[in-house]
This record gives C-alpha cells, sequence and structure tokens, in this order.
C-alpha cells in the first residue's frame, strides 16, 4: 500500500485506510482526475458515490488498474450549497449511472450528463415529487415508430422491471430500462442495523441468487475493517462455495436460454443439472443458495471430507453430462440460429459502458476479479479467464459452458489443496470491533461479474457509510444497446443471456 | 439423433415420485424443535442473538414467520434449539407457524379456514401468477423450480400463468417495496373472482430481515384475506407444493 498525493491506492482483499489518507481535492481536479484514470484501457471504474454528511458533500471514487493489482481511490469535498457540478460522463461515459446515482441520492445536478433520470427511485432520494410511476422515458415523434411497454410484472416468474421500446415494425431502434421497482432500502439498512449477523442475513438478500457472492463480499470488507485474519482452509472453502454458485448459474442460465429459443432438450438436462449442483450445496449448508454459508472469520459449516467427497462426485457429474448437453446445444442449427450474431455488444461500447464479468468477457475484454485482484485463495492459485470476442448471445451462452469447465477444473484443484492444508475451524465472529475512522472495499468475481462492497466508519468504530455495488449496474446498459436494431422477438432470449439482477441494481 | 438420445438415458427420470415424503438433505434448516426445559436465560440470550427477533424473548417461541432460518439460535443453544429438515412448514394459519417449547407437533393446515370454494374449484387445476415485490430472487427461482423436471407441480394441474387474466391466485415474495405495490394491486385486481393469495417465503410473511425498512409498504397485506403461508428463506419448493397441496386438499 503506498500514497500519493493524488489518490490512495489498496489493494482488495487486504486492510483497511484511514479516512485521512484519502487525498481530498476540488471537483475540477477530481473530476480531471476520473476522465484520465478512465483514459486508460486497463482501468475502470469499480465504485462511485457521496457521503451525505452534514456540512458539505464529499464524493469518493474507486478505479481499479486491472494491470498492477490496485485500486486507486481518491475524493472531493465541496460545500452543500453547491448544485450544478460538470459531469465527467460525457467524457468518460462509464461514470454515467454513477453520476445519475449520485443526482438522485443529493439533487446535484451534472451538467452536460448525457441521461440524467433516476435509477431506482430509492426511498431517501432527493426530489421526492419523482415517482416510480413517472420515468421520463424518451420518445421520438414519428408515424412509422411505435412503442412497446413491457413490465413491471413480467410474463415468468421473475422479478420486476419496465422495458420500453422504440420500434419500426418488429425492429428495435431503441430500448430504454426502468429500474427501481425492487427497491428495499438495502444500504440504509447497513446503518440502522449495526449488528453482525442482521448485516450477514441482509448481505445474503441483496441478491439471492448471488447470496455466496455477496456475502463473501461483505464477510471480506468486514475482516479488512477489523483486521481480521482467516485461515487459508477457510480460504478455499469459499473459493469453492462460490465457484459452485458460478456453476450452478451457469447451467441455470443454459437452461433458460435453451427454453427461449425452443429447445426442451437442453432446457430440461441443465435444469436438472443445476438441481444437483444447488442441492449438493444444500447438503454442505441445508441451503441450495448458500445462505448461511458465508459469515465473518470463520464458518459454521466447515467443510468435512463427506461432503468434500459429495463436491467432488457431483464436479464428474457435471463435466460429463453438462460437457454432452453443451456439445449438443451449440452444435444445433436451429438454436445457433438464434444465438450466432444476435444481440452484440461491440468491444469498443463495452469499453465505453464499463462493463463487468462474463458480459465483458464475450467482449474479448480481460475483466475477471479472481484474476486481476485476487481475493481470498484466488491470491494463490492463478485463475485463468475464459475471453471471447463475438459480444453475441452465442458468446454468452458459450463462455458460461467454458466457465462451467473450468470452474470445475477449479473445484477439484481446490478440494485437492483444501484436503492437504491445515484446517482451523473457526468459528463464526460477531463481537469484532472495526477499526475507527477508516475506509475500506471488497472485490468478489460473482457469476455475473465484480461485486464491490466498500464502508466507512466513523470516529467510534461505526459504519456510517456502506455501499454495495451488483455488477448488475454497469451492465443494464449492455442489454440494452445489444438489442439495438434486433427483432423485437429476440429480446427474450438476449435478456436470459445478460440474466441481470433487478434487486442486485435496485437494492 | 444418437448424442441425443445418449443425452436422454443419462438423464433418465428425473422427477420426485412422491413430493409427500422425498428425503431432504438432513442439514435443511426446517421445522424447529425447542426443549420443554429451555430456561429463562436461555430464551433471552436466543432472542438477543436472533436477527430478525423471531425468537419471543418471555414464551421462547419461534415464530416462522419471521425466521430466516439463520440457525444461530440453535449454534448458540445446542440440544436446547434444534432445527429438524421437515419441509413441512406452510400452513393457512398465522398463528401455527409460531413454534413453542415442548412442540413437537407437524405444522397443518387449519382446515376449517379453507375457504370451501377454493377447493371445488382449483382442486383440479390452480393457475398463479407470481409478483415479486421486492423478492431478492432466490423465492423466485425456487417457486420456477417447482414446475421444473424435478419438483413438476403440474402433474397436478398447478402452474404459473403469465397474464392474471388467466390465474387463479397470486403469490406473492419479497417484502413489498413501496415502488412495487400500486403493481402488486393492479395485477390482484387484474385476477378474477374467487381467487387466493400466497406469501411465499420469510420476507413476504413479516418482511424479514428487511421488516422495518422505511422503503416498503405492505398495506395490501391489511386489506386482503391470505390463503396460505410458505416459510423459507427462500421457500423450498418441497414447501410450496405441500402446502398447496394440503390448501386444495390434494393427499398425494
Amino acid at each position: 500500500m503506498k500514497n500519493n498525493q493524488e489518490y490512495f491506492i489498496i489493494k482488495n482483499n487486504s486492510s483497511s485506510a484511514d479516512l485521512e489518507d484519502i487525498p481530498v481535492m476540488d471537483y475540477v481536479s477530481f473530476r480531471e482526475k476520473i476522465i484520465s484514470a478512465l483514459n486508460e484501457e486497463n482501468k475502470h471504474c469499480i465504485s462511485y458515490y457521496s457521503v451525505p454528511s452534514e456540512d458539505y458533500l464529499r464524493l469518493i471514487c474507486c478505479i481499479a488498474d486491472d494491470s498492477d493489482k490496485s485500486i486507486e481511490i481518491f475524493s472531493c469535498k465541496s460545500g452543500k450549497d453547491i448544485k450544478l457540478i460538470e459531469s465527467a460522463a460525457s467524457l468518460s461515459p462509464q461514470v454515467h449511472i454513477f453520476e445519475r446515482e449520485i443526482h438522485e441520492n443529493t439533487g446535484i445536478v451534472f451538467t452536460g450528463h448525457p441521461w440524467l433520470k433516476p435509477v431506482r427511485f430509492s426511498h431517501s432520494r432527493a426530489d421526492k415529487s419523482k415517482t416510480v410511476d413517472g420515468y421520463p422515458f424518451y420518445s421520438i415523434h414519428s408515424e412509422e415508430l411505435h412503442e412497446v411497454g413491457v413490465g413491471p410484472v413480467h410474463a415468468g416468474v421473475i422479478e420486476p422491471g419496465h422495458f420500453r421500446f422504440i420500434c419500426n415494425g418488429e425492429k428495435v431502434h431503441h430500448l430504454e430500462i426502468q429500474l427501481g421497482y425492487q427497491h428495499r432500502g438495502v444500504e440504509e439498512l447497513f446503518l440502522s442495523k449495526q449488528d453482525a449477523l442482521q448485516w450477514c442475513i441482509l448481505s445474503e438478500s441483496i441478491a439471492g441468487d448471488t447470496s455466496v457472492g455477496h456475502s463473501l463480499a461483505h464477510s471480506q470488507l468486514i475482516e479488512s475493517l477489523s483486521g481480521m485474519e482467516v485461515s487459508e482452509g477457510l480460504q478455499i472453502e469459499r473459493c469453492i462455495a462460490l465457484e459452485l454458485e458460478r456453476v450452478a448459474v451457469h447451467i441455470g442460465d443454459t437452461a433458460a436460454l435453451c427454453g427461449d429459443v425452443a429447445y426442451q432438450l437442453g432446457q430440461v438436462v441443465c435444469e436438472a443439472l443445476r438441481t444437483v449442483v444447488i442441492n449438493t450445496t444444500q447438503l454442505w449448508c441445508g441451503n441450495r443458495f448458500g445462505k448461511g454459508l458465508i459469515r465473518p472469520g470463520g464458518s459454521n459449516y466447515p467443510l468435512n471430507e463427506e461432503i468434500a467427497q459429495a463436491i467432488y462426485d457431483t464436479a464428474g457429474i457435471v463435466e460429463e453430462r453438462f460437457g454432452e448437453i453443451a456439445d449438443c446445444i451449440y452444435s444445433t442449427p436451429s438454436v445457433l440460429a438464434r444465438f450466432d450474431e444476435i444481440g452484440i455488444v461491440t468491444k469498443k461500447q463495452a469499453h465505453a459502458i464499463g462493463t463487468v464479468g462474463p458480459s465483458a468477457r464475450t467482449c474479448g475484454i480481460e475483466r475477471d476479479i479472481r484474476r486481476s485482484h485476487p481475493f481470498q485463495y484466488f491470491r494463490n492459485y492463478i485463475v485463468d479467464p475464459v475471453i471471447l470476442e463475438s459480444g453475441d448471445i452465442l458468446a454468452r451462452g458459450m463462455l458460461r459452458s467454458l466457465e462451467v469447465q473450468g470452474s470445475i477444473k477449479i473445484i477439484r484443484d481446490l478440494l485437492k489443496i483444501w484436503s492437504e492444508s491445515k484446517r482451523n475451524e473457526e468459528k463464526p465472529v460477531y463481537n469484532y470491533r472495526l477499526k475507527p475512522d477508516s475506509f475500506s472495499l471488497a472485490l468478489v468475481e460473482g457469476w455475473r461479474g465484480e461485486i464491490c462492497h466498500s464502508a466507512m466508519t466513523d470516529k467510534n468504530g461505526k459504519i456510517s457509510h456502506y455501499k454495495v455495488k451488483d455488477p448488475s449496474f454497469h451492465n443494464w446498459m449492455a442489454l440494452a444497446l445489444a438489442v439495438r436494431n434486433q427483432e423485437i422477438s429476440d429480446f427474450p432470449v438476449c435478456n436470459k443471456s445478460f440474466n441481470l439482477s433487478y434487486c442486485g441494481h435496485d437494492l | 439423433m444418437l448424442k441425443e438420445l445418449k443425452i436422454l438415458k443419462h438423464h433418465g427420470k428425473q422427477y420426485i415420485s412422491d413430493l409427500r415424503r422425498q428425503k431432504i438433505s438432513p442439514l435443511f434448516r426446517g421445522r424447529p424443535v425447542i426443549s420443554e426445559s429451555i430456561s429463562e436465560e436461555e430464551i433471552r440470550s436466543a432472542a438477543a442473538v436472533c436477527p430478525v427477533r423471531a425468537v419471543d424473548k418471555s414464551s421462547g417461541s419461534i415464530d416462522l414467520g419471521k425466521c430466516v432460518f439463520c440457525k444461530e439460535c440453535a449454534f448458540l443453544l445446542p440440544g436446547k434449539i434444534e432445527f429438524t429438515n421437515d419441509y413441512h412448514i406452510a400452513s393457512n394459519d398465522r398463528n401455527s407457524l409460531i413454534i413453542k417449547p415442548g412442540d413437537h407437533n407437524l405444522i397443518k393446515l387449519d382446515e376449517k379456514k379453507v375457504r370451501q370454494e377454493v377447493r371445488d374449484l382449483f382442486k383440479g387445476a390452480l393457475k398463479l401468477r407470481q409478483v415479486s415485490a421486492g423478492g431478492d430472487n432466490s423465492c423466485e427461482m425456487e417457486l420456477a423450480a417447482s414446475g421444473n423436471v424435478n419438483f413438476d407441480m403440474g402433474r397436478y394441474g398447478i402452474e404459473f400463468v403469465a397474464s392474471p387474466r388467466h390465474a387463479d391466485g397470486v403469490v406473492i415474495t419479497g417484502p413489498i417495496s413501496e415502488n412495487m405495490s400500486r403493481a402488486l394491486e393492479i395485477t390482484y385486481d387484474a385476477i378474477p373472482e374467487p381467487r387466493i393469495i400466497i406469501l411465499a417465503g420469510t420476507d413476504a410473511i413479516s418482511g424479514g430481515i428487511f421488516a422495518g425498512s422505511t422503503a416498503l409498504d405492505r398495506s395490501f397485506l391489511e386489506k386482503h384475506h391470505i390463503d396460505l403461508y410458505v416459510p423459507g428463506n427462500p421457500a423450498h419448493p418441497l414447501t410450496f407444493i405441500n402446502g398447496i397441496m394440503d390448501l386444495l386438499g390434494i393427499k398425494k
């Protein structure tokens, strides 16, 4: 960790920073710093937010350098009365969503922002006259065009959100996605609860399909803020749990992709295989989604020989049976016709919007936190990210099957290392003390991409600010771009190919 | 073609033939049992550790409508509180979700509270509209799984439909966010009568970990009769399907 006048450098999964060490600059330099950093291809914005205070407004920006495992933190302070500041999004489009969020929460107007609209209609928004029913949709006045509105309640058993298409016949010109229906006040609850176990339960519920990913990010954050160390054995177990989650969801997503193009064999076989995987997680911890498995400092469900064997067996079943069905799926002409060159996101677009996770890796961008900012046992075990170039549904489908193979290898390797490692079987720790006046963040590569939790403590070591960023926060824009110039009938399968989180975005 | 046949052979028979008695992982956190000998002090410590106030600090009972099944009270008091893997925990009676010390009885539906028209009309086929109102997507995925090749609730004519106009009832997940409250009301109003309401998952029943959040609006629940409560975090497909079978009077 080193200090620099312009920014403070922190590493993922390491200790915390003193609040004092984070450089404070005026907004003009702050904005220039964001723009110049994001001009570099190897850097992207992982979190950028406002911290409310009685006397002033503080903006904090965290930019990850994927080439040297470092994360730059810098901030800006300004008087409460400032209402207009110049947007950085016009030059660095990837911060567009962060500026929108800051605008919604504080009322500050970013001049020159191309799309300064509400993000989630959070309960604590600055302007209560804006409501979820009054979203300012973009529209084009034309006799040739029509609009299609879908949601918030969708046809399937999924979460709510509204999609507004502007179409010319069957062709989509523009899609605008309105979210916020799932807003539960997660970040406010992190502050009002101030109880270690409540935070764990809350982090597991940020996005229940990523319970392991989010609860791991939370535990990592707490461990760095309290200076807790966990054993190598536990780190390995956590990585195995994370990879099991990835395997289960990727297989489930493959089932959904097949279902949408009426390839029933692929759908039912993958559904059944996903069941095998999540039932293995249930065998381990009693919950199919891994709720209860990840806790700060230790585990209530230490891995044992019997469960390790069950995980090993599951890996074998998945490898064989998912392998043969994936071969079949990606060689069936009627399936390929619906996936190939449909819903393309270009590498240029992906860079511009700062997309993360599989959505970036299918556009030729190597962005995998397991490799670039390793955490837990991935600091010792090098992951080779799968990178595909075509940016279409086919790439997003294929990436899943390649990542399933990759995760199976990781699980097997880690099980072997685990069986030879020293195990402490630490119990969870709930009575920890957080360092006062500190800042820390934690990054985890969940199955959707990078999850970022960051927090600040006050002078008494209480959490004074907690920020959650689900990968979906970046990636919803990728879906909107993917469907441009596609047929509207391709939207459902496009949507499934991203499978983004509504609740993770809405918080 | 041969490849597909080979896959089908490996796929084999997936469906669970007896959903009533399907075995489940011993660690599955289902109906708790609280020892009769639990002391007042132990009750206080269990209530203090509970993240959602599901443990009553005077009686020591556990309310499964509030419980997030984290099992921390059982880790704290081994031998005094135990979570069995009994997944038959749905009921139409909110009070029967409250498990008292010494209570070993299975959770049952209150037959007297079941509306006769529900059984008369829906026993052969029940079409449901699902509304996620702040659900974290784990409950939604479990409800979707209830219709998959393993659990196959479709065998009883129970399925999720796209339109509320085609539905006989609504299944609500999530603590009901303020931003979703109006859409929920509109969806419910679009369902023809008679109609049922099922709350799936602890978040829907009590708000769960989100209870008390200012971003919620749970007034819908005060206005309408709830036909079935399905506890769980998330509600397990077996809990959900067995609950509906009990509600409809389907024996097997």
